[in-house]
Formats: structure tokens, sequence, C-alpha cells
């Protein structure tokens, strides 16, 4: 079951559903009814892309078309952005392939910029060579009324690097998720998150990363701020194979809610079966600090402006580590509109 | 300048200022000494507005207008400034961000233009310097990972650079040892002004040798019990708290 094969065939009955265990805190089968016509081409000129002016190639997919195919040769280094763009009401499924040779260096900037009520998936896979690096910064920007689904498969090799960060506001309901299948030998992985999520806006972040070989790292931070109705899904899940000695693995998840009604659902998994193993992971979900807040006030700041100090600095742990200059600010200034809204 | 009259206030229920009343005029400078739960925080907190403090009865004013009424903001606009007890860590706000986002804070709340990033920073070298705070902690998250000393000189940085009306210093002597204690006296009598009050609330005679009070108030069971001049610390220090607990007992 999947959402895409349920684009293409308009059936609902292949929706994921809450009674997959995976996908029991976003139930699509019980939120779309029926599936909407597929979406038409994007006709006109489309506005400039946040990250236009950091890269060398930029590649358009809009409502499912376009051609996604990134392919790094060995030793080289890529700038590119990557925009998903969902133009109008209407499903569509679109896919990326991306190839990193060894040693290659590729700054993959992507967003998802949505209008409409739509039903969109996108499919990415990545291919790293031995010694590759990647920094992948994923900015999305579905609309209120979007559905919208995210899957990206990551193959490591040996001493690659893949850093990811994905900052998002959200959708009528959606998902990126990640999984990464690491095969230690000093391969390193980030993968970090940032949720900000007002009114009934809902975002899953979900990653797998497989352990698969002796001496590999993953390190994981993925930091939450939900207010109104909105509701925020979190499955980290580190699994380290037999075998898979050596591996240090992290895993953080913090979350602020804002209002009453507001929600925040956690997994964080860890599954080892490998006997020599550094493995950590922290959760924690709760309001604004109160003590903080008043000190804040005390020293002039109103209300307004304290929780917004207060809030961006929380989230400002994660953006901090973005290792590209330009994107980081791009991304801090993206989300400090969201947060001052 | 500071009024109150006949304050009463509660936290959680409980009444721990029953009928307190005092006057702190311009250019003066008070201390409050009073025994552990006299409600010596709780005058602090309830001058600056701190929610859970709730005030039944009486009045605090300053310079005439009403501060009860007032948002804990409203108030640091119009100068009130309480250095805490125990200063709280911001994690991930540089030092230097939270005090300018304060600062412009209060100039926009009392019409006045923001302060310049350059201006901004020779206000922050040159106070830093006077309380040889090292520049560089002022680009750190404000009060993570700093010691008890460190925090205390960090609340003097931010009064010198706010230059509030009226003071409240609780419990500053605190977790300061001698040298870090005359630091921050210094920078505290630096800002001693004929336009400005000051209310210095410690439960101990030792800051008082550094920062010499105009008057000293003995606060006991929610009110002030006894009043007189520095001699009166000096009493306090040779003879105890007992007796004052007993007569507001």
């Amino acid at each position: 079951m999947s959402l895409s094969t349920a684009i293409r065939d308009r059936d609902v009955a292949e929706l994921p559903s809450k009674r997959d265990e995976d996908w029991r805190w976003t139930d699509l089968r019980g939120l779309i009814r029926v599936l909407p016509p597929p979406s038409s081409p994007v006709e006109g000129d489309l506005d400039a892309g946040r990250f236009d002016e950091l890269v060398q190639r930029r590649i358009v997919v809009a409502n499912g078309r376009g051609e996604a195919v990134i392919d790094v040769p060995a030793g080289e280094t890529a700038w590119v952005s990557l925009r998903f763009i969902s133009a109008s009401d209407g499903a569509h499924a679109a896919s990326a392939s991306i190839v990193v040779g060894a040693g290659a260096t590729l700054h993959l900037f992507e967003t998802y910029e949505g209008q409409g009520a739509y039903v969109a998936q996108t499919s990415l896979t990545f291919a790293l060579g031995e010694g590759a690096a990647v920094e992948r910064v994923v900015l999305a920007n579905d609309s209120a009324g979007g559905v919208s689904v995210s899957q990206a498969e990551v193959r490591l090799a040996p001493r690659a690097d893949f850093a990811q960060t994905v900052v998002t506001s959200g959708g009528r309901r959606q998902r990126i998720e990640t999984r990464v299948a690491h095969p230690g030998g000093h391969a390193s992985l980030r993968l970090d998150g940032v949720y900000l999520l007002a009114e009934k806006a809902h975002a899953d972040l979900t990653t797998v990363v497989t352990h698969d070989g002796l001496d590999g790292s993953t390190e994981q931070l993925t930091k939450g701020v939900v207010r109104d109705q909105a509701r925020g899904v979190f499955q980290g899940r580190i699994v380290v194979a037999e075998g898979a000695d050596r591996t240090d693995a992290k895993m953080g998840h913090h979350a602020l809610i804002l209002s009453d009604k507001a929600e925040v659902d956690a997994k964080p998994e860890l599954e080892i079966y490998a006997d020599d193993v550094a493995c950590a992971h922290g959760n924690t979900v709760g309001a604004l600090d109160d003590d903080a807040l008043f000190y804040a006030r005390q020293r002039g700041m109103s209300e307004v402006e304290a929780r917004a100090l207060l809030t961006e600095a929380f989230i400002g742990e994660v953006i901090d580590r973005i290792d590209q200059d330009e994107a980081r600010e791009v991304v801090r200034a993206w989300a400090a509109e969201r947060l001052r809204g | 300048m500071l009024s109150v009259k006949d304050l009463h206030a509660t936290v959680g229920g409980n009444e721990i200022l029953k009928g307190l009343s005092l006057e702190v005029p311009a250019g003066q400078v008070h201390a409050i000494m009073g025994p552990n739960g006299a409600g010596k925080s709780t005058l602090s907190y309830v001058l600056t507005g701190r929610d859970g403090y709730e005030v039944t009865q009486g009045t605090a004013t300053l310079d005439g207008e009403d501060l009860l009424a007032l948002a804990p903001d409203e108030r640091a606009a119009r100068g009130v400034f309480l250095s805490f007890q125990y200063p709280l860590e911001i994690p991930g706000v540089p030092a230097l961000t939270f005090i300018r986002t304060a600062l412009n804070a209060q100039r926009r709340a009392r019409g006045e233009d923001e302060v310049t990033a350059p201006a901004f920073l020779k206000l922050a070298r040159e106070k830093a310097a006077g309380l040889k705070i090292d520049f560089d902690m002022l680009k750190r998250a404000l009060n993570v990972g700093f010691s008890g000393g460190e925090k205390k000189r960090m609340e003097i940085l931010q009064m010198a650079m706010l230059s509030p009306r009226f003071l409240i210093l609780d419990e500053t002597d605190s977790g300061l040892d001698i040298d870090a204690l005359r630091i921050v006296a210094d920078g505290v009598n630096a800002l001693r002004s004929p336009e400005r009050g000051m209310l210095v609330i410690t439960h101990y005679q030792r800051l008082l040798d550094y920062i010499t009070p105009d008057a000293v108030h003995v606060l006991a069971g929610g009110r002030i019990v006894a009043s007189g001049g520095p001699e009166l610390a000096h009493q306090l220090e040779a003879e105890g708290y007992e007796r004052y607990e007993k007569a507001a007992a």
C-alpha cells in the first residue's frame, strides 16, 4: 500500500491507514474519501525559488512533471536546487534520482511549495559513493489544504557523509520520510528536523536508519513548535544490526507545545543487536519556561516578543547545524517569519 | 519615587505580604533585611508583576503611577529593574542579542528610536570592561554555564545598559566571593544618582558594607517592623532576627 499506487490507480483502498503501525499518526485512508483527478500541467512562469541564488543548477518539478536526475561525477562538486511544486488542486506523483560519485560533493536545496488542495507524493533515491558528501536542506512549505508525502531512500557507502535538515510548516497532512541504509565504514549521517506548526497543520517526520557494518555514526536532532490545533509527529528508528559494532548513534527529539489543543506524538526507537555500541536518545515535550518568559519580560520584552525570542532560540540549535552559511540564513529567516507570524 | 502602601499579596492562596508600607525617595538607597520566609522575594516579584503573585490590597506607585496595573514589560519600560536572586539561563540566545532586544523593546515602548548596532556594541564594550566581564562572554548564550558570580555580574551589566530609574537587587550578594562582591557593588554604586532609587534586598549585612544604604528596613512576617539608618544593619548582624520574628508572629 502506498500513496503513489493510490494516486496512479485512483484507488483509496491503496492509501496507508492508521491500521498500518508505521502510519497510525498520519492516517491518509481516513482523510481522503475520493482521490482527486490528476493535476493539470502548470502553465506560465514560476516565481523565483528561495535558494536560486545559491546554486548552479535549478530543477523544477511542477504538478509531478519534470525530470529530476542529478548525477555528480566522482570528485566533482555540485550546487543544485530542487523544487517540487504543487500548483493547483489535483493528484500527482514525482520522483528524483540522485547519484553522487566517489569523493564528490553535492549541496542540495530542496523545497516543497504548494497552493490549493492537492494530493502529492514524491519519491527520491540517493546513492552515495565512497567518501561522497551530501548536504540536503529541505524546506517544506506546503499549503494548508495540501496532502503531501515525500519519501527518500538513501544508500551510503563507506566514508560517505550525508547531512540532512528538514524544516517544515506542515500541511493538511504531510509526511517527510527518510530511510537510510548505513554501511558503517566510518560513514557519517546527520538527520535533523524542525517543525513549526500552527492552525490545523500536520507534519510527520519519520526516519529509519539501519546500521549494517562496523564504525558508523548517526546523529539526529529534531525540534518542533506546535500551536493552535496543530499536530506534530516524530518517528525515529535506528536499527543497529548484529555485528555493526562500534556504532555511535544519538537521537534527540524535543517539542514545545504552545496551546492546549496542539498535539505531539513521538516514537523514538533504538533497536540494537550489536554488543559494542554507543547509543543515546532523549525525548522531551513541554511548554515554554515561565521563569524564562518572566525574566525576558522584566527586561522589557513584550510577551509576544519574549515568546518569539525563546522559541527561535529553541529551534535555533537545529538550524545552527546547517553547514552552508547562506542556506542556514535562508532557513533561519523562513522560520522566524513563521514564528513571528 | 517608590511608594508602597498597605500592600497585601498572596502566593498560591497564602498571604505573604500583610500590610507592607515603604517609601523610597529618588536619590536614595534603601535596604530591606529580613529572615528567610519574611516575604523579601515576594516583594520584588510583586513590584515587577510576576504571575502567581496576587495583590489583594494596597498600592504600589512609581512617581505617582500605579505599578500594579502595568504588565511586567511596561514596568520595565518605565524604569523598574529587578536583579534576580537566581538569574535565568537562556539557551540559544547570546547575551548581546538578549540585552539589545530588551533595550530596543524598552525604547520602542517609550517612543524612542532603537539604538544602532555600533552604538550598542560600544556601550556593551564599555560597560563590560567596567565590570571586568570578558567581551567574548557576551557572545555566548546568556548565563548558560556561567558561574554564580558571572551571572550576578551579568545582571549588573544588564542594569548598567538598560539604565533603569528604579533598581531592585534581590539577594545580589548570594553566591559571590569577596572580589566579585566588590565588583558588583562598584557597578551598583556607579548607578547611584539623584534621579534613581534603589531597593537592596539582603539577608546579610555584608553587601551593605559596600553599598551604603540611606535607610534600613526590617521585613518580618510580611510587614516592615523596624526602620533605621545603616547602623540597624550592624545591629541585626550582631543580634539576629529573632526578636523581630517574635514581634511579627
